[in-house]
């Protein structure tokens, strides 16, 4: 719960007003009786016509009252809880875009959006029916109780034992069903897994003939689930019966010693049906408020994960100032550098060292898992090394302001992501005040002219993530956001993967062309892409086995021999 | 088509028919007790007068309150579980059809629906539907039940009071009926708002690489701020109007109250009405307007439970596979001789894709089948394995046409590596042997040796009983392409297909595994697609396939002399490469 006091700060006034409304509404109804037991011992017993269609008129009153409390309290109600929830959602989505890489991917997208929708929709409900009800259902349960106490002690104290009573039922029951249902939710996420298999399974199952298997194993988990409800059902069946149960024997017991009371003339019978009409409240009461703690327990749970998800420290921090860089520094070097990732039994990368003057070309090659992806995103920080140091125009990193850092890299990634926008819009990813001018130098180097020719220009609309392009052109477009900022720095991972030899060839050249001479960074698994670089770095399972030109390697690095003729074959050789 | 649903419904309660209906019994019997105590409590309340008390009736009205509120308690007890018993049942029932059914369902209905829609359909529509189910049981019958009671027992309690409350009551249902209306299309604003956020955070924090790789903090927050805001406006009116819905009935309720007050409080004076009277019906109003309040909540859970019934039953009822042939028989001895004489087949009417194919393999040939994208090659996979059957013509094997011979005999004939790499939730040891669940431990390490998998997954916390999640779960791609490698050569079937089979394993472990493949091959009948070209150099025949027809055939020496499509291909590097030059060039269509 700690936490979630912060966001309702702001709504302290409706946090107050709410509940107080509430019990307003609440005491009210807590007069209803009061006014019936006149209507008896007076009006009925006294034979007073008036009185009775006074009271009446009374009764309707103070349902009226108790109306207006009510609606007002709902609205402020409301009001604290979505502005709660949208303050926590601001939160989640500001602090989330705070995390470093590492965080994110310890989180997981798909628990990142759970938790800014769902879960934050539970703890809405949550708040707002725990301002409604949490104040009331226990103000009329215990408001009962005194005004039973008012008109007689004896018979209060029914109501004392009655509502102990009623409460270890109701808390009883709820203890132990809620992990009797926790049980039978993980029963039927079995039950989703089995389906889940044999959809995404139907080929493999078919073609090895386990269609049956798979069904009597689906057979079994269903089973288990249903036989799980069953019992649960069995406890949670009770909650109904026993408490109707003791609250009946409980009337009974009141109308008796009632009665005991109304011969020695302690009381009168209008006293007693009052205390009966009390009786029958604390009921409907307590079984809101038994559904209510199950609404705030899932609540609970809800905001629970979310105060994860904030706590989440960003593990890195950047100096507000960047160091200056060092005169004659290399662009890029790569000092002794390991990499392991959180959680990681071992290193991703080991003793990585090298480094390349500005305007220099590196080439990375390796297979899939080698670590290449790993090397090229410790320049911009997205992951911090774990050894060593990567320096940038002769600075660590990490004494550079990220903002600033990432703001002179061009990073192309190996997914070619775009988002929902025009083509302008995109580009302007790179730069925010770029002139079409700009852009258009851009797409060209990129060879991606013809994709925006073919979509309409500049102005075109393009789907989430892209959608209504080809992977060669989003590939193309993706590396013409990252040049619209002239980048010192130009990254392409693997991002010319969807691109014949001869574009990739003249994409390569004009990047080689720019006026502004950007150190780059080739990853790709093929040696045609980074044949011509400066520098190329061989990676086999995070270590570097070579470094040097094309031509020295095909020399010296078995490796990289190996890969360059699995591409090539027989042509390499002859 | 509803009312379809609804008798279908109504079979598979049919089931337990004894069982739902013992539930009406009891519930009959529960709403008559709990109408009984608190005329009792009345009858009870009438003895205590302020002339004196009758404890000579009271105390024997008071034994037979506990009495019938104890046999209440207990039969309602024996309801829940019977009602539980019933709809958990008949969901498990309708479960069990729904899977059985997606084992038989034809591959074209699994590959074109969307499957979260259809595990949603078996998970969250059959649990909404087992919810509504046990609230219509639990609570529309009773509630009827109850409404009905409670008019008989006023009714000859006091007909005046009586009709007071049945015309006042259905206020509330036209008040609750009225914010429901109105705050329908809020609700539906509020959900097409939280859909256009979700999509967005989607976006957003889906591609955050992208977004901190270029700064967009900032700016993607403010876009996210503008929709939150919205959202925020639509929320409090939707929840603010719809919350109004209680506070109004129980207003509704309170006027109800307060007149049987008035009329029963004036008929008192004349004597036509005793005070104990007056409480029983004071606490009938009560219980009479509550069913009706959840009467109108019931009936839309219901219709969303027929809704929900309606979507399960549909996937139950889904058009199965062709049937097998009569006299169909098994596939015994297979020799490997497969031929396609002019199979045409398109997956919807107006996309021609496969037309007039024609193909002879002798036993032990390799045949490798390459094109781009799209071109059919996964699609003559599928007619091979009988995933799809051929629109015209025939296929064989060992001159036999694939539809005469079982399924299953012609299935387990191939051994089949794919790009998808599906694994079964489950060890190492049992996917290995997934085709052989009877292999030795001797078999599964042999063949994990043999696919180059041994090594890794010896490294794994517990080696070979490593249990690894849905999907193969924290595998990678080409660790997963590789135990289902060790899958096949474990099996190891007359006849293989290979597609893609090495698409996620970088070259140089290609270059290990090919050599394994070609042990595998020798003297079997193989079809291998392949992206990178440089595996397939030495098939005995290459198809070259494009837009569903063959358009080169012959192996790789013979192709690249002609200097056709296929050359074109192989100077590319792979076919998309090929058709991407294309496309740069602008031959394609944008």
């Amino acid at each position: 719960m700690n936490g979630m006091l912060n966001y309702l700060r702001k709504y302290r006034k409706e946090c107050v007003l709410a509940p107080l409304f509430k019990m307003l509404e609440a005491s009210f109804e807590l007069m209803v009786p009061l006014v019936m037991q006149v209507i008896i011992d007076d009006g009925i017993g006294g034979g007073d016509r008036g009185l009775i269609v006074r009271m009446v008129l009374l009764m309707v009153a103070l349902g009226l009252i108790g109306l207006v409390s009510s609606v007002t309290a709902q609205y402020f109600s409301a009001k604290a809880a979505t502005g709660f929830a949208t303050g926590v959602r601001h939160a989640l989505f500001s602090h989330l875009q705070s995390l470093s890489f590492s965080n994110m991917d310890a989180l997981g997208t798909s628990k990142m959006i759970t938790r800014m929708t769902s879960d934050v929709n539970q703890a809405q409900t949550g708040v707002n029916m725990t301002l409604r009800l949490f104040l009331r259902s226990p103000f009329v349960v215990f408001g009962a109780m005194i005004m039973a106490f008012t008109i007689d002690t004896r018979s209060a104290l029914i109501f004392v034992a009655v509502i102990a009573a009623l409460s270890l039922v109701v808390f009883g029951i709820m203890a132990v069903n809620i992990p009797m249902m926790r049980g039978v939710q993980a029963a039927l996420e079995r039950v989703l897994g089995a389906t889940r298999e044999n959809l995404s399974g139907a080929r493999v199952i078919r073609a090895f003939c386990k269609e049956d298997e798979q069904f009597a194993e689906f057979v079994e988990k269903n089973r288990a689930l249903t036989a799980k409800q069953k019992r649960a059902g069995w406890v949670s069946g009770l909650m109904n019966p026993l408490t109707y149960l003791l609250i009946n024997l409980a009337i009974a017991w009141l109308i008796y010693t009632g009665a005991v009371q109304v011969s020695v003339g302690a009381l009168t019978p209008g006293e007693v049906v009052a205390l009966y009409n009390y009786m029958s409240q604390i009921l409907v009461e307590l079984i809101k408020l038994a559904n209510l703690i199950v609404t705030m327990n899932k609540a609970a749970a809800s905001w629970n994960r979310i105060a994860d998800a904030l706590a989440i420290q960003p593990d890195m921090t950047s100096p507000e100032v960047s160091a200056p860089a060092v005169d004659g520094a290399p662009a890029v070097q790569f000092d002794h550098v390991g990499l392991t990732y959180g959680g990681a039994g071992g290193e991703s990368l080991t003793d990585i060292d090298f480094s390349i003057p500005r305007g220099g070309t590196v080439g990375v090659i390796g297979g899939t898992g080698s670590g290449k992806t790993s090397l090229v995103s410790m320049i911009p920080r997205f992951y911090d090394a774990t050894a060593g140091a990567v320096r940038v125009g002769g600075v660590d990193v990490r004494d550079l302001n990220v903002d600033e850092l990432r703001g002179r890299i061009g990073f192309v990634l190996q997914q070619a992501v775009l988002f929902h926008g025009t083509i302008r819009d995109n580009l302007r990813w790179g730069k925010a005040d770029a002139t079409d001018e700009e852009l258009m130098a851009a797409v060209r180097a990129a060879q991606a002219e013809d994709v925006v020719a073919a979509k309409g220009g500049l102005d075109a609309e393009l789907e989430q993530g892209g959608r209504n392009l080809s992977g060669g052109q989003r590939q193309r477009l993706t590396i013409a956001r990252a040049l619209v900022r002239r980048p010192d720095i130009l990254v392409l991972d693997d991002s010319a993967s969807a691109l014949d030899q001869g574009t990739d060839q003249r994409l390569r050249a004009a990047i080689a062309g720019l006026d502004y001479r950007p150190t780059v960074f080739i990853v790709s698994q093929r040696t045609a892409s980074i044949r011509e670089a400066d520098l190329i770095l061989v990676l086999d399972d995070g270590r570097m086995v070579g470094r040097g030109t094309h031509a020295e390697l095909l020399e010296s690095c078995p490796v990289y021999r190996e890969i360059y003729e699995s591409q090539y074959g027989g042509e390499a050789s002859a | 088509m509803k009312r379809g649903t609804i008798r279908e419904v109504l079979t598979y309660i049919g089931r337990y028919k004894w069982l739902a209906f013992l539930s009406f019994v009891l519930a009959g019997v529960t709403v008559v007790l709990t109408l009984l105590a608190p005329y009792l409590a009345g009858l009870a309340i009438d003895q205590i007068a302020d002339s004196g008390v009758d404890f000579a009736r009271l105390v024997p009205l008071l034994v037979q309150i506990v009495a019938c509120v104890a046999a209440t308690a207990a039969i309602q007890w024996v309801m829940n579980v019977v009602n539980n018993r019933v709809t958990f049942n008949v969901v498990r029932d309708l479960r069990e059809d729904a899977l059985k059914k997606i084992e038989i369902l034809p591959l074209a209905y699994i590959d074109s629906h969307p499957h979260g829609e259809i595990v949603s359909r078996v998970i969250a529509d059959a649990d909404a539907f087992a919810d509504g189910l046990l609230m219509g049981f639990t609570q529309l019958f009773t509630g009827v039940l109850t409404i009905l009671g409670t008019l008989g027992f006023m009714f000859f309690m006091h007909a005046g009071i009586a009709v007071v409350v049945v015309v006042v009551t259905p206020l509330s249902l036209f008040v609750a009926k009225f914010i429901a209306q109105r705050t329908h299309d809020m609700f539906w604003q509020q959900s097409e708002t939280r859909g256009e956020m979700t999509g967005y955070i989607d976006e957003m924090i889906g591609n955050a690489k992208v977004v901190k790789a270029y700064g967009r903090e900032e700016a993607s927050l403010q876009a996210f701020d503008e929709i939150n805001g919205r959202l925020e406006k639509c929320s409090l009116r939707a929840i603010f109007f719809s919350s109004l819905t209680n506070p109004c009935t129980r207003f509704v309720n309170s006027v109800v109250y307060a007149l049987v007050a008035l009329t029963g409080g004036l008929a008192a004076l004349g004597g036509g009405m005793t005070v104990g009277l007056l409480t029983s019906f004071l606490s009938y109003a009560n219980q009479y307007t509550k069913p009706f309040n959840e009467i109108s909540g019931v009936v839309t859970e219901l219709q969303n439970a027929i809704a929900c019934a309606a979507r399960l039953l549909e996937l139950v009822h889904a058009e199965p596979q062709a049937p097998e042939r009569p006299g169909a028989e098994a596939l015994a001895n297979v020799e490997g001789q497969v031929s396609c004489r002019d199979v045409s087949f398109s997956y919807s009417p107006d996309r021609r894709l496969i037309e007039h194919f024609n193909l002879s393999v002798q036993p032990g040939q390799r045949v490798a089948i390459v094109g781009p994208t799209g071109c059919g090659k996964t699609t003559l996979i599928n007619l091979l394995m009988r995933f799809y059957d051929v629109g015209g013509g025939s296929i064989a094997v060992d001159g036999r046409d694939i539809r005469d011979v079982t399924r299953r005999s012609l299935r387990s004939s191939y051994g089949m590596v794919l790009q998808e790499t599906w694994l079964k939730a489950g060890t190492i040891r049992e996917n290995i042997a997934f085709g052989k669940p009877d292999a030795t431990e001797e078999e599964i390490v042999e063949a994990a040796k043999a696919s180059h998998a041994h090594s890794f997954i010896r490294r794994l916390p517990d080696g070979y009983d490593t249990v690894i999640g849905e999907d193969g779960g924290m595998l990678s791609q080409g660790q997963k392409q590789l135990l289902c490698i060790s899958r096949v050569m474990l099996a190891l079937p007359p006849m293989l297909i290979l597609d893609e089979a090495t698409s996620s394993i970088d070259t140089r472990t290609e270059i290990r595994i090919q050599s394994a493949f070609a042990r595998m091959m020798q003297g079997r009948t193989s079809f291998i697609v392949a992206h990178r070209l440089s595996t397939i150099r030495n098939a005995d025949t290459i198809l070259v396939m494009r837009d569903g027809r063959v358009i080169e055939q012959g192996n790789h020496e013979s192709l690249m002399r002609k200097n056709g499509f296929y050359a074109e291909l192989y100077r590319a590097g792979s076919p998309d490469a090929a058709v991407n030059k294309r496309e740069v060039a602008g031959d394609a269509q944008g």
